[in-house]
């Protein structure tokens, strides 16, 4: 297969180090920063990934996905409620006709660690269930030992079995190693038909960092540079603050361009994010901070 | 329901305030501890280059005020030598704790006066200034240990003329190790950028430094000459132009004053194809378009493999798209205002040149104030070593860019120049890298990024770009002489 042989180009850590310290330099104020902390709600995927996880929790998230802030009526929604297989129906049931996607996760998330005939079945479980995007999982061990044929083919596998259905392919990439490996698996996940890669689980210590995200979002410009297409990205897991978000948005604006800076080429995988960002939107407002308690906690 | 935010996050302006800082509008002449007006009477303006506003009138030294001030240097020398190293060294810790503590006022003086951006002097030249002073203080006692065995005197007075293109920089890797050997100086600053020299005397008064040790007289090429063909000056350091730089080594020549000279530059960056691409095209966009390209050592002979050719000028033409052009005072501009007219006019010439010689141009689509003196930042593809944009030191945002296809090649084309400042190579093999440095004939040659600076690293040139080092152990040998 080409893409296996393909070889991804080096990355340099410490100029991925630089570039990060010019973007988080740059200075985001007044409109730009409402502009910045709407398109970021718009952006979220609202995540609950527990084994704790109840039809009443995941039916509460997805209230206050569709009612985040009933003072500020001119924000807009989170793009997506995110769940396992099993909490699908309960999310579809409850988003309604909200326009609101549900996302869920597949192929043994979090660890990927099953046969390709579970994992299908795990797709095809949350597909039945009605998901509109799916959250794989690669087989990092795999990569590890240098098998990128059987994880190059295990995605498209599943991406076969998405139908319609968007398919974010999730690297893992604190368990990666090296920006390099990042940088290789993100080549094989977008050759192999990743609509979106997305960096984290969120269940490791190590999950999305500016570095990393610029690394995978290279790895989309290089290929929209050779074939025209897009691809989108979703940094998930540690990203809670509202200045943060921004400096990620700020990324993106400066290494795609503009054209990114939708819910539908850009998403962050998140649970906190929002109330922070509902609090900064509403310190931009009032100027000054309320307290927490105004913000509902779903 | 994806939500379409087409454009709107774009940037809001993010203006540092000028409001805190305190200028007069007129500057004397610093000498002997003192603020003393010019014999002459004469002074001249200096302005904002963003909008050609009038900022100060600064006096201009002649003959009779440069002697003034090396007779002060000269009266001072004795106990300033004579002051234990530790004693010296105290006060070099208080300038540059000083410059620490006045640092956003430094950056916003230095941002008027001289039309770089607030980033820039906010996160590069303030904070390097200190540093300077902070490494050469604690030089000061330990000049046994830097020169083992052997016994080191300083030469006396020191005549130090700078450009305005890092004046406060500059200023610092001046001072900082003429006084920690022991001399004493008589500096100028650029006439377009004096500000913050002068903002420096005046903490050097509030330091209390003894009367006379450091001189500073602000005027043009006139003032200049005075200096270096003063007969009781000892040394002369000098960073401008190799034309110039010429001049005062045929001026010195015939005298035992000491010479060093750091001149112009016409770095070769060169790009293999097995360079991490797109970290490269980076390094290459700071490599030319940090402070307008005003900047010596510049990435200004880009040279790409022709494998990657088409892939890094894409991508660099994308890159200078998004860089934001505009009032240096924003926060986010990365290209700031020409540091003057003439130097604008000397730019514009050699784009001229470029388009005349048949050498495609590209520009940014950025718009730049009509106020001031601006260049977009600009790329000449199809160069090659006869174009002049390629010879000549152009000192301004404006990259050639040739093609070679093997690593003979590449280094005969870098090394013909008769400059000889700094260099770039980017590949991801590191043999490469040692081979090069070893065969490319510069002072200084980063791998894998551009302008870096540290105050223990030794700055210099070959060739036509001057000779002696600024910065490290060996900035110090230019400051000292060796009675053994």
């Amino acid at each position: 297969m080409q893409l296996v042989n393909r070889n991804s180009p080096p990355v340099d850590q410490v100029g991925i180090e630089d570039r990060i310290a010019r973007v988080t330099a740059r200075s985001i104020k007044s409109d730009m920063k409402l502009a910045g902390l709407q398109m970021a709600i718009s952006m979220i995927d609202l995540t609950t990934l527990e084994g704790a996880d109840t039809n009443g929790k995941v039916t509460q998230l997805c209230t206050k996905a569709q009612y985040l802030c009933n003072e500020y009526p001119e924000l807009p929604s989170v793009a997506a409620i995110c769940v396992y297989p099993s909490m699908v129906g309960v999310a579809k049931k409850a988003l309604g006709k909200s326009g609101i996607k549900v996302a869920s996760v597949a192929t043994a998330f979090p660890s990927g660690q099953s046969s390709l005939e579970v994992k299908l079945l795990d797709t095809k479980m949350a597909l039945d269930n009605g998901a509109d995007e799916i959250d794989m999982v690669i087989s990092r061990g795999k990569f590890l030992q240098g098998e990128y044929d059987f994880v190059a083919d295990e995605i498209s596998t599943i991406k076969e079995a998405c139908g319609k259905a968007r398919l974010k392919v999730i690297l893992e990439t604190g368990e990666l190693g090296s920006l390099d490996q990042v940088r290789k698996a993100s080549d094989i996940a977008i050759y192999s038909g990743a609509d979106f890669i997305k960096t984290s689980t969120g269940k490791i210590p190590k999950a999305a960092t500016l570095p990393v995200t610029c690394v995978m979002l290279e790895a989309i410009r290089d290929y929209y540079l050779e074939t025209g297409k897009m691809i989108a990205m979703k940094p998930a897991g540690g990203i809670s603050k509202s200045k943060l978000a921004l400096h990620y948005l700020m990324l993106v604006k400066e290494v795609l361009g503009d054209q990114w800076l939708s819910n539908e080429w850009f998403r962050f995988g998140a649970s906190s994010l929002a109330n922070d960002l509902l609090m900064q939107y509403a310190k931009a407002q009032t100027g000054a901070y309320q307290s927490s308690d105004y913000f509902s906690i779903d | 329901m994806a939500v379409k935010n087409k454009n709107v996050f774009d940037f809001s302006p993010a203006l540092e305030s000028a409001g805190h800082i305190q200028l007069k509008d007129q500057y004397e002449l610093f000498i002997n501890g003192k603020w003393t007006k010019p014999k002459s009477g004469k002074y001249f303006k200096t302005i904002n280059p963003s909008n050609e506003k009038v900022i100060a009138q600064v006096a201009e030294a002649s003959k009779t005020d440069v002697d003034a001030a090396v007779s002060a240097a000269e009266k001072a020398f004795n106990g300033w030598s004579s002051l234990s190293g530790k004693e010296r060294g105290k006060y070099l810790f208080r300038l540059a704790r000083l410059i620490q503590e006045k640092a956003r006022e430094l950056s916003v003086i230095e941002t008027l006066d001289g039309g770089k951006p607030i980033r820039e002097s906010r996160d590069i030249d303030i904070p390097l200034a200190a540093a300077h002073f902070f490494y050469h203080a604690g030089w000061a006692d330990k000049l046994e240990y830097a020169f083992p065995n052997r016994k080191t005197e300083p030469l006396g007075v020191a005549g130090q003329i700078i450009p305005w293109n890092f004046p406060l920089l500059m200023a610092a890797w001046k001072l900082a190790p003429a006084l920690a050997c022991g001399n004493t100086v008589v500096l100028k600053p650029a006439e377009t950028t004096p500000l913050t020299a002068l903002k420096l005397a005046e903490i050097i008064e509030e330091a209390e430094f003894p009367p006379g040790v450091v001189n500073i007289v602000t005027g043009a090429g006139a003032t200049g000459a005075a200096i270096v063909n003063h007969p009781k000056v000892n040394k002369i350091a000098f960073t401008g132009s190799t034309e110039v730089g010429k001049i005062i080594q045929r001026a010195t020549a015939n005298t035992d004053k000491k010479l060093t000279l750091e001149l112009g530059g016409k770095a070769a960056n060169i790009i293999f194809e097995d360079a991490a691409i797109n970290q490269a095209v980076e390094g290459i966009i700071n490599g030319i378009y940090f402070n307008q390209g005003h900047v010596c050592c510049a990435g200004s002979r880009l040279f790409v493999q022709e494998s990657v050719h088409d892939e890094v000028i894409q991508k660099l033409k994308a890159r200078i798209e998004n860089l934001v052009v505009g009032d240096p005072m924003d926060k986010n501009t990365d290209i700031g205002a020409i540091n003057s007219k003439s130097q604008l006019e000397t730019i514009n010439k050699y784009l001229k040149i470029g388009k005349e010689e048949g050498l495609e141009m590209f520009q940014s689509s950025c718009s730049v104030p009509s106020k001031g003196f601006w260049c977009k930042p600009t790329i000449f593809t199809g160069a090659a070593q006869s174009s002049r944009i390629v010879q000549d030191e152009i000192f301004g945002p404006v990259l050639a860019v040739q093609t070679f296809r093997t690593i003979g090649e590449v280094i005969q084309k870098a090394n013909n120049t008769p400059y000889g400042l700094s260099a770039g190579v980017w590949t991801d093999k590191g043999s490469k890298i040692f081979n090069l440095t070893q065969q490319l004939r510069a002072g200084v040659i980063w791998a894998n990024t551009f302008n870096k600076f540290d105050p223990t690293s030794p700055f210099g040139g070959y060739k036509e770009s001057g000779f002696g080092r600024e910065g490290g152990v060996h900035g110090l040998e230019s400051y000292l002489k060796f009675n053994d």
